[in-house]
């Protein structure tokens, strides 16, 4: 097999030429923890979480973004991995809003997992930012750009996944923020709430409104289901607690092909015990409506149930 | 205004690729600022995505969202202005606008922009004001300076 | 015909080098000079301090900040009379000599001006001035020789990239040349945003052509069909001259198709940033070049690998390009002969700050900073100490007394904690704070980080923050270890190399200057007296006259004191301003 051999924490291995530090690490099991990756996104290399050392190099590359080349030798772990890390975790935090005691995304939020990794237990630092306003326009996803960490999976995740591009970065250096066009609002924009930005987010601040209050991650099991409304396959996770499905959260999209809010919004309806009412984007803003309209399902149950 | 103007200016660059900065270098100076219109104009005429649009001009110092004074006063904080005091220029300019760094004053007259380094770095320190490029400033020598344009 | 040189660089316009033209072009007519002498503007001669700046040929006669009301006495007594008009010659600021021609001017003298010989003495918006002095003939040379044998003239003339860290030219074309694919491109990064360096502005300004000839051999060694100057725009002037000369180019068949009856076509487009220091870093220019936000992205791959669009690309900056006709007109051999034995060549140096010569100044790598700044230099303003030189922008660092014997090249600067950078040299006296230069820079890069890395966007900040602390004299215990660590941190994690540099200021302050932070922190005292909440304004009751001067004018309202009495200064409601330190005629106010 054309590949490089590498060690990566005294462990060799052999792999594809082309493969990350990153993916040759986890044929290991050997996990290096990320913020800004993820396989089905394009490259970024922004968050530096991934940072491992190599020997012979001066600097620590990003694990995500950094191909394994013959002879490599890579720890994962150094005294000088483990401080960058923390030292990144604590500038994250400098900025970030500490109020995992309430947070929904706590349990399941990938920045408090690795403070608790690393043992950070509080920032040395002084947030250098006003925080920012909650974007609470629109029924479907809670914006919270104060608990933003930058990494722009979600920008990604909206451009090659769902083609939308709604979400973009703006501005530059620290005042760069994530916003829909002309730093409006999420409600104004033309965000079709498939949510592919809040599976990604690592952080509470894309959250999905349904959850709100039904409970903390880990008084949840998860299912996971595939949506069986097309062909492609999306997945979705049912939410149970107490043995009741009390939401349904988005997974990830199928390949080449975007979750769809009628797929979540229909899972919804045959699992959850209560659902929720779903509403529908006029001109004058959302409003509710009834199920059948919501899935454009009228003219069929016209023919079903004639009146 | 803005939607034959644009459409023109996307035409000049048809040709060239990646071609987004240029126009909207032309369409500023066209309109003197980018106003959302403008901006929306100019994806729909060029095929990007808003956002795409946005995220480019909030990137780089040269473009504003905002109308602009019709003077545009940069004063030169690079090393060697700093160094010879630039910073007390950009003070008495300051004092005697009454704007902060990035203001425009309400009747349009000025706008007052510190730039990172205008490359006159002999004549430290250094301003420009409508391009005219003005050296070995101290603070006493503004508002003469100022007085000339109108 | 005789010509009369005008300097129409960007300092000597800025000192109205224009109106000096048109008045010397109406006193011609007047005298019934026209046939005799020719008025001709020119780049950047590098000596802005003095502009506007008149040298009349042959006898190379230089008038130094010459204005137009000087200009009649010019033309009688010198044109018309043979006699040079003494009090516009150049004074040696050490001997107070006047000094009448261009090559006697210890400035001029002590420097090896290869890559800025054409500035200042050629029309830069003329092809045909270019072409008179062998201008196109490296160009010509390349063409006739494989592709190959190109790359290994500059690989043995030892070039290496002027703009940064010092990369082998040759190796970086060699690597494009090899890549795979067909279409390719040479870029000209001529985005230069070092606060205090102008060498490429000056060439784009002075030499405009000297810059296309070097990016079209680089096109032709490599194979590249297109190429892009990304020029600043805050450069107007070389904005504008680089459009003039690359429409010549493309008249006289230097660009475009078939250049020069070969079969070798390329097309060189100019395009404008607008306004992004991080945009100097290749990626992040790349990106630009496309149209999208000047947002650097991890290398492998290298642009020379996937560049531009994709493809191959070369990037080199103004300064690399300008030595490469030099290096096919004269050889490989002469070029390796200047310089030491890793760096060739020539240097251009920005040479500001407090020093008496400020200006552009070429010389070979290997001389000592003493020598650039005392001899070239002429020393420090106002004989003042020398206390550090800050060298290669908000990537350098700020030199000591100690190094001032140390080799000006790439690997000695590194070593010593700074970095050739792009060439600036920013002298500092007594009166420099160093916590504060070094607060200046940080303030600098975290304003143009892109915002995309952690440890650049967040780390810069905190360092900032801290630095600002400790400059209002509330710098804590803990604090430059805090500021180590954050630099090791930043240093080791940032994606590009504005991050991954921008902690250096701040090091090599720490490194040399250690006790001046300290001061700050501990005594709440800034030794270089700069620093303006840790000073104290004092009246010497001795000298003080009771004015009321400064009483009447403070505008904190801190002076008390009867008329004809000593005065005093309320520390309590001063707002350290300085108002009375510039108004007290007996020099009565003093700072602590």
């Amino acid at each position: 097999m054309p590949g490089v051999s590498l060690t990566i924490n005294d462990q060799k291995i052999r792999v594809p030429a082309g493969t990350t530090i990153l993916e040759a690490a986890k044929e290991l099991n050997i996990a290096i923890p990320t913020l800004c990756h993820d396989k089905r996104l394009s490259p970024f290399g922004a968050c530096r979480l991934c940072v491992v050392e190599v020997q012979g190099r001066k600097n620590l590359p990003a694990a995500c973004v950094t191909p394994a080349e013959e002879g490599m030798n890579v720890l994962t772990e150094s005294p000088a991995v483990v401080e960058a890390r923390r030292t990144i975790i604590e500038l994250l935090l400098a900025n970030h809003p500490l109020d995992c005691l309430t947070c929904e995304k706590s349990g399941n939020c990938r920045l408090q997992d690795y403070a608790y990794r690393y043992g950070v237990k509080k920032t040395p630092f002084e947030g250098t930012r006003d925080p920012l306003p909650l974007d609470d326009s629109n029924p479907f996803i809670i914006r919270d750009p104060h608990k933003c960490i930058l990494c722009g999976k979600c920008v990604r995740a909206c451009q090659e996944i769902r083609g939308q591009a709604v979400l973009g970065f703006a501005f530059r250096g620290p005042a760069t923020r994530i916003v829909p066009p002309l730093d409006t609002s999420l409600g104004e924009s033309d965000c079709v709430f498939c949510q592919n930005c809040v599976a990604v987010c690592p952080t509470g601040a894309l959250r999905d409104k349904y959850l709100a209050g039904k409970g903390r991650w880990w008084e949840f099991q998860p299912e996971s289901v595939t949506c069986p409304f097309c062909a492609n396959g999306c997945h979705f996770y049912l939410l149970r607690k107490g043995g009741k499905v009390v939401a349904v959260a988005a997974g990830g999209a199928a390949p080449g092909r975007p979750m769809c809010l009628r797929g979540r919004l229909a899972l919804t309806l045959i699992f959850c015990e209560e659902p929720p009412q779903p509403q529908i984007k006029t001109e004058k803003g959302f409003a509710a409506v009834s199920w059948t309209e919501a899935l454009g399902l009228e003219e069929l149950a016209g023919k079903l149930w004639p009146k | 205004m803005p939607a034959e103007t644009i459409k023109q200016i996307v035409a000049r660059y048809r040709e060239e690729k990646g071609a987004l900065i240029p126009v909207l270098q032309a369409t500023q100076e066209a309109l003197g600022y980018l106003p959302p219109e403008a901006l929306k104009e100019i994806a729909a005429a060029m095929a990007l995505p808003l956002s795409t649009v946005y995220s480019v001009v909030t990137f780089y110092a040269q473009f504003h969202l905002q109308p602009r004074g019709r003077h545009v006063i940069h004063v030169c904080q690079g090393t060697a202005c700093h160094i010879r005091g630039g910073n007390h220029i950009l003070n008495k300019i300051k004092e005697l606008l009454q704007i902060d760094a990035g203001e425009t004053t309400p009747d349009l007259r000025f706008t007052l922009e510190p730039v990172a380094c205008l490359g006159a770095c002999a004549l430290a320190p250094v301003m420009s004001i409508s391009g005219d490029t003005y050296g070995h400033l101290k603070p006493d020598m503004i508002a003469g300076i100022l007085e000339k344009y109108q | 015909m005789r010509r009369i040189l005008v300097c129409a660089g960007t300092g000597c316009v800025a000192s109205h080098s224009r109106q000096v033209t048109a008045r010397l072009k109406a006193a011609l007519h007047a005298h019934h000079l026209e046939d005799k002498f020719q008025v001709d503007n020119t780049g950047c001669h590098g000596f802005c301090e003095q502009g506007p700046l008149v040298i009349i040929e042959p006898e190379e006669i230089l008038y130094c900040r010459v204005q137009e009301e000087d200009v009649e006495a010019i033309v009688t007594e010198h044109l018309e009379q043979g006699r040079p008009v003494e009090r516009l010659l150049y004074q040696d600021p050490v001997t107070k000599e006047k000094i009448a021609t261009y090559n006697q001017i210890n400035f001029y003298r002590q420097q090896s001006r290869h890559v800025l010989k054409n500035c200042g003495h050629i029309n830069p918006e003329n092809i045909d001035a270019y072409l008179a002095v062998e201008g196109y003939q490296g160009l010509q040379k390349a063409l006739a020789l494989p592709r190959e044998e190109v790359i290994n003239i500059i690989k043995q003339a030892g070039l290496r990239g002027r703009g940064g860290a010092g990369f082998p030219t040759g190796l970086k074309w060699e690597y494009t040349f090899k890549a795979p694919g067909d279409r390719k491109y040479v870029v000209c990064n001529a985005d230069e945003g070092d606060p205090g360096a102008f060498m490429d502005r000056s060439v784009l300004e002075g030499d405009p052509h000297a810059v296309l000839e070097g990016m079209l051999i680089a096109a032709y060694a490599i194979g590249a069909q297109e190429g892009y100057i990304y020029v600043r725009a805050e450069y107007p002037l070389a904005v504008q001259r680089l459009r003039i000369a690359l429409a010549q180019a493309r008249e006289r068949g230097f660009c475009g198709e078939h250049i020069l009856g070969t079969d070798f076509s390329c097309d060189l487009h100019i395009r404008e940033g607008a306004g992004a220091f991080v945009c100097g870093e290749e990626t992040a220019l790349l990106a630009s070049i496309q149209g999208e936000r000047g947002m650097p992205r991890p290398r492998p791959p290298f642009p020379a690998r996937q560049g531009l669009w994709g493809q191959p690309t070369n990037i080199n900056n103004v300064e690399t390009y300008a030595n490469v006709p030099l290096i096919l007109r004269r050889g490989a051999g002469w070029y390796a002969s200047l310089g030491t034995a890793k760096s060739k060549g020539t240097k251009i140096f920005a040479l500001t700050g407090k020093v008496k010569n400020t200006g552009l100044v070429e010389v070979p790598m290997g001389i000592t900073l003493r020598e650039i700044i005392f001899n070239i230099g002429g020393g420090i303003l106002e004989d003042r100490g020398f206390k550090a030189v800050q060298i290669g922008g908000p990537s350098g660092g700020c030199l000591p007394a100690e190094h001032l014997d140390l080799p000006v090249d790439y690997d000695s600067l590194t070593a010593a904690g700074a970095m050739m950078g792009s060439g600036g040299l920013v002298v500092m006296d007594d009166s420099t704070c160093m916590v504060e230069v070094a607060r200046f820079f940080l303030n600098f890069t975290q304003a143009e980080s892109c915002g995309k890395c952690t440890p650049c966007r967040e780390g810069i900040q905190q360092m900032l923050a801290i630095l600002t602390r400790i400059t209002r004299g509330q710098g804590r215990e803990g604090d430059l270890e805090q500021l180590e660590q954050l630099a090791r941190v930043i240093k080791g994690t940032a994606l590009c190399g504005l991050g991954q540099t921008a902690p250096n200021p701040v090091l090599s302050t720490l490194r040399y200057f250690r006790a001046e932070y300290e001061a700050h922190i501990r005594d709440h005292r800034c030794p270089a007296k700069s620093c303006r909440d840790l000073l104290a304004y004092h009246i010497d009751p001795e000298k003080c006259n009771g004015c009321t001067r400064c009483r009447r004018r403070c505008p904190a309202g801190a002076i008390s004191g009867e008329a004809k009495k000593p005065h005093t200064i309320n520390l309590e409601l001063c707002a350290r301003c300085g108002t009375c330190l510039d108004l007290c005629r007996p020099k009565a106010i003093y700072v602590e």
